[in-house]
């Protein structure tokens, strides 16, 4: 693929579409990604990321980071902070799997200590944290309880006893988006999503054991914060959101935002899948208060995956989660709009900050963050594919330039239907068995559709991060088993 | 099989093409097409349960959305996977309405061969148009 007539190279890893690239645009786009990434890149890309610098109120840029692909309305790793007085909320610009997102647990175990149980782990693994098509979690509640956990988020499930109090404030939001109004969300979104609590998912999710080899371990000082202290120290990664709940919930505000968008607000309709409302109209806030409960309802889903693994490795190594020092690093939201404060044209305001397929990344000293990141910047956990590895990143200052967002994972090149041709299941977990990793998956069909090669090469895309500055290298992991969804 | 997943249309995604000689067919053509993402052989599916399907918009391929949405519906909220067996369109004083009778059974890993989960229906590309063989749709699924 070509990159586009009319961009231009602002730094080795900064492209920017001027606003003549493309009639009606209010600012320009700015594309994160070395010269490898960005020739990568599909054509749709250029163009969706322009679409979103048309619509009203954006501020500075509209903005690609360097796992950019094509998505629907925003491309997938798409960044755009709007005037929350004159500028609109769009449910593309957030995805359809609300607060999808990723957390990070430490262990005090190593690798050599995790392998002879490895199999007995993701096998237990697998069968209490339900995956695939469907599937009913293990926390049972009714349809009215429910209501609660999606005001409450990961609040309720510590004081439901899943999980601890600290969990908390190492989770965006402190795990709670406050303002969620479960009256704004529909009886078809509380019946999809009420038995899901505790269930991964299927397509890209999943839950990797993983390794911190020695000489991965990038900025020491900075891991050692984060609580990677060992050599070849385990830890465990998962990626999931708020299920059918949450797409029910982006669902039925599309079509409520397409029937006022041009009739009541006169917004040109671009792409459908860029339906957008003045935030401070009606359509806006209500969708904002029901993408608050969905964006509650994926913080305790994986609040109560995390008390999960904490019981499944308790009861293989026969002690506490606690003994085992399983800490949660951090739980970062990748899909997601919110209202932050933010210096624009050197004059601090609140903006909403849609941030889809990217992920925010404070830098040191940030008031938001808990006494312990206070130093070292915000941890963003970076998933990539089953085989390749995942990184720890941390916050930078100069990511003030992107309202502090950095990338999300490592972003596909290849589609399914294209992949299940090209790679076999069967033999790529052989071929992962001989290198090591252990799978168990709820759709083998599946499974050729997450091969490493179907993906950007994550090295790539977290130096890109790097080099342009948005975020900074801390630890590589390398997976050693994997329940993929 | 009247429709065809393509390759080159969603990177992260599934998209499908799927057609009919009456705007009828195109829609059970759809309804078998999305199922078949999650479910390797809709052969398996039995027919244990019934459920009635009822949809209204003023236009066509909305109506479309809706209905197919429905399935996503069942599966999340009622583990249902379902099969449409009849299904009737009507337009009266200019909206649309479908009505369809689907039949299946609940989702059993041990017995239907399961893919990857649909998050949802997108609007994506999303096309509904009467051609000189009937009627075709081009859908695209996030995944």
């Amino acid at each position: 693929m070509a990159i586009p007539k009319g961009i231009k190279k602002i730094s080795d890893t900064v492209w920017e579409l001027p606003r003549t690239y493309s009639q009606g645009m209010r600012v320009p786009a700015r594309v994160y990604a070395t010269e490898t990434l960005i020739r990568q890149m599909d054509d749709a890309v250029f163009e969706q990321v322009a679409n979103v610098a048309k619509l009203p109120g954006i501020l500075k840029y509209a903005y690609c980071m360097p796992d950019g692909h094509w998505g629907y309305g925003f491309p997938i790793g798409g960044v755009a902070a709007m005037d929350i007085e004159k500028g609109v909320i769009s449910p593309g610009g957030i995805g359809f799997d609300i607060n999808c997102g990723m957390r990070l647990v430490l262990t005090n175990l190593t690798h050599d200590e995790v392998r002879p149980y490895l199999k007995r782990l993701v096998d237990t693994i697998f069968k209490r944290v339900p995956s695939g098509v469907g599937g009913s979690g293990f926390v049972k509640v009714s349809r009215q309880e429910f209501r609660r956990v999606v005001e409450q988020g990961a609040r309720w499930c510590i004081k439901n006893g899943y999980g601890w109090q600290e969990d908390l404030e190492r989770t965006e939001e402190g795990g709670c988006m406050e303002g969620a109004d479960v009256s704004k969300v529909s009886e078809k979104a509380v019946d999809r999503g009420f038995k899901q609590i505790g269930t991964l998912g299927s397509g890209n999710h999943y839950l990797e054991i993983q390794v911190a080899k020695p000489e991965d371990v990038l900025d020491k000082e900075v891991a050692r914060s984060f609580g990677i202290t060992k050599p070849n120290q385990v830890v465990i990664m998962f990626h999931c959101g708020s299920r059918g709940f949450g797409h029910q919930v982006a669902t039925d505000y599309l079509r409520v935002f397409l029937k006022v968008m041009q009739s009541k607000y006169g917004i040109k309709i671009l792409d459908r899948e860029l339906a957008c409302a003045p935030f401070r109209s009606p359509e806006g806030r209500d969708y904002f208060a029901a993408m608050k409960c969905a964006v509650n309802m994926a913080f305790a889903n994986r609040q109560v995956i995390l008390h999960r693994i904490r019981e499944v490795f308790s009861e293989v190594f026969g002690r506490s989660a606690v003994d085992l020092g399983m800490h949660q690093v951090y739980d970062v939201a990748h899909n997601i709009a919110k209202v932050e404060k933010h210096a624009v044209n050197g004059k601090e305001q609140k903006v909403l900050v849609h941030r889809k397929g990217a992920t925010r990344a404070l830098a040191p000293g940030s008031q938001e963050l808990p006494d312990i990141y206070r130093e070292t910047g915000q941890p963003v956990i970076i998933g990539g594919s089953m085989e390749t590895g995942s990184y720890l990143l941390a916050g930078t200052p100069a990511s003030q330039e992107t309202f502090y967002s950095t990338a999300h994972g490592s972003g596909r090149t290849m589609s399914r239907r294209k992949a299940r041709k090209q790679f076999h299941s069967k033999t790529l977990l052989e071929q992962m068995k001989a290198r090591g990793i252990y799978v168990q998956s709820a759709s083998y069909s599946g499974l050729a559709e997450e091969a490493g090669l179907a993906y950007k090469d994550i090295d790539e895309v977290v130096a890109a991060t790097e080099l342009s500055g948005v975020s900074k290298r801390v630890v590589r992991f390398s997976p050693i088993g994997n329940v993929k969804g | 099989m009247p429709y065809q997943y393509l390759e080159d249309v969603a990177t992260a995604d599934i998209a499908f093409e799927a057609w009919g000689e009456t705007v009828e067919e195109m829609f059970k053509a759809t309804a078998d097409a999305t199922m078949n993402v999650m479910v390797e052989d809709l052969n398996a599916i039995d027919s244990k349960e019934q459920k009635i399907l009822s949809v209204e918009d003023d236009e066509i391929d909305l109506l479309l959305f809706q209905f197919l949405q429905e399935l996503i519906f069942y599966k999340d909220a009622q583990d249902l996977l379902l099969r449409i067996e009849d299904l009737h369109i009507k337009k009266e004083d200019g909206r649309f309405s479908c009505l369809a009778e689907a039949y299946g059974e609940k989702l059993d890993a041990g017995k239907h061969a399961l893919n990857v989960d649909i998050k949802a229906i997108t609007l994506h590309r999303f096309e509904v148009k009467e051609t000189l063989r009937g009627w075709e749709a081009t859908v695209v699924l996030d995944i």
